[in-house]
């Protein structure tokens, strides 16, 4: 498939847009119409054609523009990027892992030839022509990790596996939904989801940790996960919260079209082979209110999903000074017609 | 403001000598002095024990260094302050070996910086004990800025590194040694809730 690649933005002058295919390609996450944490995990095998899960790693319209905000987030903040030592088996596993796939899926925009442990890759999009030795970071421009990162859409964290837990080692985090890979770093799977409200009672982190630690190599898992955005804004980190922070304020009935953003992660798991570390991606996906509603069971369904959503998850999401305005502004698309079951768009 | 019990805070324990280390290595601050002698007094740990005391400044104790100096342990090194006394345990550190065990009490800040350090030389968790005695202070990281600030007592708490005040979250990185501060007024400058002091 050959994409076109939209010149836009995703701060300042906020840009970004979805076109209609996008639109449907949109994730939606919500198969009811209320929303409680549970352990939604599923098989990562292919959805349908032209869906955010056709294809293992999902490279749409969106691919320059989000690097390009990704090489603006690293510049003013190094630490988004960070690997601890033992790591380096397990970054060329991801390079890897990511090269492989968007080359074998996109093949009008990316090209990988192998000789031994010689690689060619070339990224048309980016205008990059890299030969290097695989498992020798001196003929890479950056460690693995950041170099096919740099390169590859979503955020991604490495997680080794010790005495029955999963370490967040390593990550590439710069369109996170508001926490800090340089906090977070050297935590285990408990110690980084502390801050979650109810799901620890309810036994959902427990469970997901024993799942994820009998993970195969060859059967990735996945799952979504949403927050709300103001302004198409990819950097919302705690670190930058002070200068975002504000916009929260912003919403008014008038703009909540425009400027009020569901914002859906797509997570995926893969065991990686050489150092048996676990690779979570989190593939970002922002559709704006006035793009939602054009999928009459969407603004239906998510206008029921946010009006009764449990407290402690609309606190711990940061929706407080929108939430209200949202409801209301999407009661207007709401005709209180049942909503047919699953995802997709009728 | 109540103690949480968040997943990430650690739990701090009371500590009891390791029989079978074979090198122990005390690092305490204030009144986490009695809470070694509590631990170890009487005890023949005391012979491999070597202790790393900072006194606090402004506060009497001098009866705490009588207490650790009453012990007759294997060495006793008095540090004026806290960064001292870290570069002390970063050199005792460097000749340790697989039995040794660390022992750590005082102010929570204390033992963040403390743990934070000795992770950083490659001492495992599970070859460190913690004891909170004193002040319920906490060191926390500006998420901003990045600084440190050591010996916060309440939330919101001002940054003196970038002027932000900051929430002083629950949420706690060992490696850091450091609770996260956030800015409090993001969403509405200037609209600052009174400082809570933390509970015990
Ligand atoms: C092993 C890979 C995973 C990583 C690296 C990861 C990372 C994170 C992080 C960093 C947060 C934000 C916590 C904060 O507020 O500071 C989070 C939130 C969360 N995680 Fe995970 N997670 C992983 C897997 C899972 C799995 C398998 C589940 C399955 C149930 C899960 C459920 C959640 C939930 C429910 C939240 C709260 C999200 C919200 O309400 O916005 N996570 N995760």
């Amino acid at each position: 498939m050959t994409l076109s690649f939209h010149a836009e933005t995703f701060r300042d002058d906020y840009t970004f847009a979805n076109s209609p295919a996008a639109i449907r390609a949109f994730p939606f996450p919500f198969d009811r119409d209320a929303y409680m944490y549970t352990v939604n995990i599923e098989q990562h095998v292919p959805g349908p054609v032209q869906s955010a899960t056709e294809f293992p790693i999902h490279i749409d319209e969106h691919y320059v523009a989000e690097m390009r905000d990704r090489a603006i987030t690293l510049a003013e903040d190094p630490l988004r990027c960070q690997s601890l030592p033992h790591m380096m088996t397990a970054e060329w596993d991801l390079l890897e892992l990511l090269m492989t796939s968007m080359a074998t899926h996109y093949p009008a925009h990316f090209t990988l030839s192998r000789d031994g442990d010689r690689w060619h890759w070339i990224n048309r999009p980016m205008d990059v022509d890299q030969t290097f030795t695989f498992g020798d970071v001196s003929t890479l421009p950056q460690g693995p990790m950041e170099y096919v990162t740099r390169q590859c859409q979503g955020d991604f964290c490495l997680l080794d596996q010790r005495e029955d837990n999963l370490w967040m080692d390593a990550g590439m985090v710069t369109s996170q939904a508001d926490w800090s890979l340089d906090f977070d770093l050297g935590m285990n799977f408990m110690e980084w989801h502390a801050p979650v409200p109810l799901a620890h009672d309810l036994g959902v982190f427990e469970r997901a940790l024993k799942f994820l630690l009998n993970l195969q190599h060859g059967c990735p898992v996945r799952r979504l996960n949403w927050t709300m955005t103001i302004n198409p804004r990819l950097d919302t980190s705690p670190e930058n919260y002070h200068r975002w922070g504000i916009d929260k304020a912003s919403v008014t009935p008038e703009n909540v079209g425009d400027k009020v953003h569901l914002r859906v992660e797509l997570q995926a798991l893969w065991r990686l082979p050489r150092s048996n570390a676990i690779v979570f991606s989190i593939r970002g996906y922002l559709i704006k209110m006035d793009e939602l509603v054009t999928q009459k069971k969407w603004a239906r369904r998510f206008h029921r999903v946010l009006a009764s959503l449990p407290q402690p998850i609309a606190d711990y999401k940061g929706l407080g000074r929108f939430r209200d305005t949202t409801v209301a502004w999407l009661s207007r698309h709401d005709d209180g017609l049942p909503t047919s079951p699953g995802f997709a768009p009728d | 403001m109540k103690p949480s019990t968040i997943k990430s805070r650690p739990l701090y324990g009371t500590l009891a000598p390791v029989p079978q280390a074979t090198q122990h290595i005390a690092i305490v601050e204030g009144e986490g002095a009695l809470a070694l002698a509590d631990a170890f007094a009487g005890h023949e740990a005391l012979r491999r024990t070597i202790i790393l005391f900072s006194p606090i400044a402004h506060r009497a104790d001098h009866d705490q260094t009588a207490v650790l100096t009453s012990l007759s342990c294997e060495a006793l090194h008095l540090a004026s302050n806290v960064q001292e006394l870290l570069g002390t345990l970063v050199t005792i550190l460097s000749t340790a070996t697989m039995g040794t065990r660390l022992y750590v009490s005082g102010s929570e800040d204390f033992i963040g910086r403390v743990t934070s350090e000795a992770l950083r030389q490659g001492i495992e968790m599970d070859a460190i004990q913690t004891e909170h005695r004193g002040a319920p202070t906490r060191r926390v990281q500006c998420v901003h800025c990045k600084g440190f600030i050591d010996g916060v007592s309440a939330s919101p708490a001002l940054c003196p590194h970038c002027g932000l005040h900051l929430l002083v979250r629950d949420h706690y990185s060992r490696r850091l040694g450091a609770f996260m501060g956030v800015s409090i007024d993001a969403e509405s400058p200037g609209d600052l809730p009174p400082p809570e002091a933390f509970g015990a």
